[in-house]
């Protein structure tokens, strides 16, 4: 009757069950709800195929997804060429055009650092304290990045919390805006910044590169991927390479990111008492991010008769270009011909940057 | 007077709302730029009858480029 003993039918346990059903979760809220589909639906799927017992998917030298998860994460090789894709995206006209909005991008990573030592103080070790902090920069291939070297026990739970409140940004940050704004400053229309060259934009990810690379050398591998996408892009000799970074490569390596991401989560690694508390103390930090960043807009408002509208330090977090709609609309609400959606772009980008770097400043302290 | 649409910001165009000829009013929706995945509607400026569109759907535009012409 050896049959019976490799069947895995027999070897469910109460746990793996109740990982099904928050796989079945997340493929509903890709689906039906659209909240960051292409991500959640790959990982709800990887997390389904990592709980049914007896499969060896993530059996160390043998697995299938093991193998997707060592040569694509643990070797560092997925998240950076999702920044290549990213940066090949990324138009900096808005930051260079208004350079003081960086600040806005900066003082969002306050999120970071804030729960990162809150968390150190409710028993976290540094690794793990600096991995559930990251995650209030909004910015998954980071936070993955992050996760994987210092702490890859929380990897699923964290990228899971990092791509939820991503998905869940028009929800969570409009009240805090509004909390911290008035109407006049809602209604505040902000004056164009200059306009931005050809070369301006080709120079920039060159000097960029160099500058934040030797600042932060651990932030090397996602700022350099980053900044060659972007010379790509504004090279505008290779369009064939723009094009498969944007897309093709960027496709591809997401759905391995995802379904390795999701075969993380295992019953024994997600299932833990402390999941909850990384899921709440994430959204702290995305709060925090949020409201520090409002608020030093409207602190640089007292010294400066070009006014900021403070809702564009909400896009400070980088949950790229998201964070920028949110801005939009709600600017949209206070005045309807008041389009702040590429002044937010500013500090989305600033942001992306920033968590990369509060990310490489975790790896050179604590590594 | 003849006065220029201009486009709010860079994008394109997602939807021509009027016809040239169109009577338009002060703050109506004239065209709709989509930039980000965002639908934007760029309104009049002023009161008056569309002399000229020079923009289709799908084109792409810069901040500031004009769109069309109200007379």
């Amino acid at each position: 009757m050896a049959i019976f003993e490799h069947m895995g039918v027999f070897a469910v346990t109460p746990g793996t069950a109740v990982m099904w059903l928050i796989s079945l979760t997340l493929i509903y809220l890709a689906i039906s709800k659209k909240y960051e589909p292409l991500l959640l639906l790959p990982i709800g799927f990887g997390i389904l195929i990592a709980n049914l017992p007896l499969t060896e998917l993530m059996v160390p030298g043998e697995g299938l997804i093991w193998r997707f998860y060592h040569y694509g994460i643990e070797w560092e090789v997925i998240p950076p060429l999702i920044f290549l894709g990213l940066g090949a995206l990324t138009d900096f006209g808005p930051l260079l055009s208004q350079p003081r909005l960086i600040f806005l991008g900066a003082a969002a990573q306050a999120g970071v650092y804030v729960t990162f030592f809150a968390a150190t103080s409710f028993g976290f070790t540094l690794e793990e304290a600096a991995t559930i902090g990251i995650i209030g920069g909004a910015d998954g291939p980071t936070t993955i990045f992050l996760a994987a070297k210092l702490a890859p026990h929380l990897l699923g739970a964290c990228a899971v919390a990092a791509y939820s409140y991503m998905a869940l940004v028009p929800i969570i940050q409009p009240p805090i805006m509004r909390l911290l704004t008035t109407e006049n400053e809602r209604r505040i229309r902000m004056k164009k910044g200059r306009k931005i060259g050809a070369r301006e934009k080709l120079f920039f990810p060159i000097a960029a590169t160099v500058v934040i690379i030797l600042l932060v050398p651990a932030s090397a591998p996602l700022i350099a991927m980053f900044m060659l996408g972007n010379l790509f892009r504004e090279s505008k000799v290779v369009d064939r390479l723009t094009d498969a970074a944007q897309n093709s490569l960027m496709n591809i390596v997401t759905i391995f990111l995802g379904i390795s991401v999701g075969a993380t989560m295992t019953a024994e690694n997600f299932l833990r008492n402390d999941v909850l508390f990384i899921f709440f103390l994430g959204l702290v930090a995305f709060i925090i991010g949020t409201a520090t960043g409002v608020i030093l807009a409207k602190l640089m408002n007292l010294f400066t008769s070009n006014k900021i509208n403070p809702l564009i330090g909400g896009a400070g977090v980088s949950a790229v270009p998201m964070a920028a709609r949110v801005v939009q609309r709600m600017g949209v609400e206070a005045d309807k011909k008041n389009n702040l959606l590429m002044f937010a772009m500013g500090p989305n980008i600033a942001g992306v940057i920033g968590t990369v770097i509060a990310a490489g400043i975790f790896l050179t302290l604590l590594k | 007077m003849a006065q220029e649409v201009l486009a709010a910001l860079s994008g394109n165009i997602w939807k021509v709302s009027v016809e040239v000829g169109d009577k338009v009013e002060e703050d109506d929706e004239v065209f709709v730029v989509e930039a980000l995945k965002m639908e934007i509607p760029v309104y009049a400026p002023c009161d008056g009858t569309i002399s000229e569109i020079k923009v289709k759907k799908g084109d792409a535009v810069e901040e500031d480029d004009v769109l069309a012409v109200i007379d």
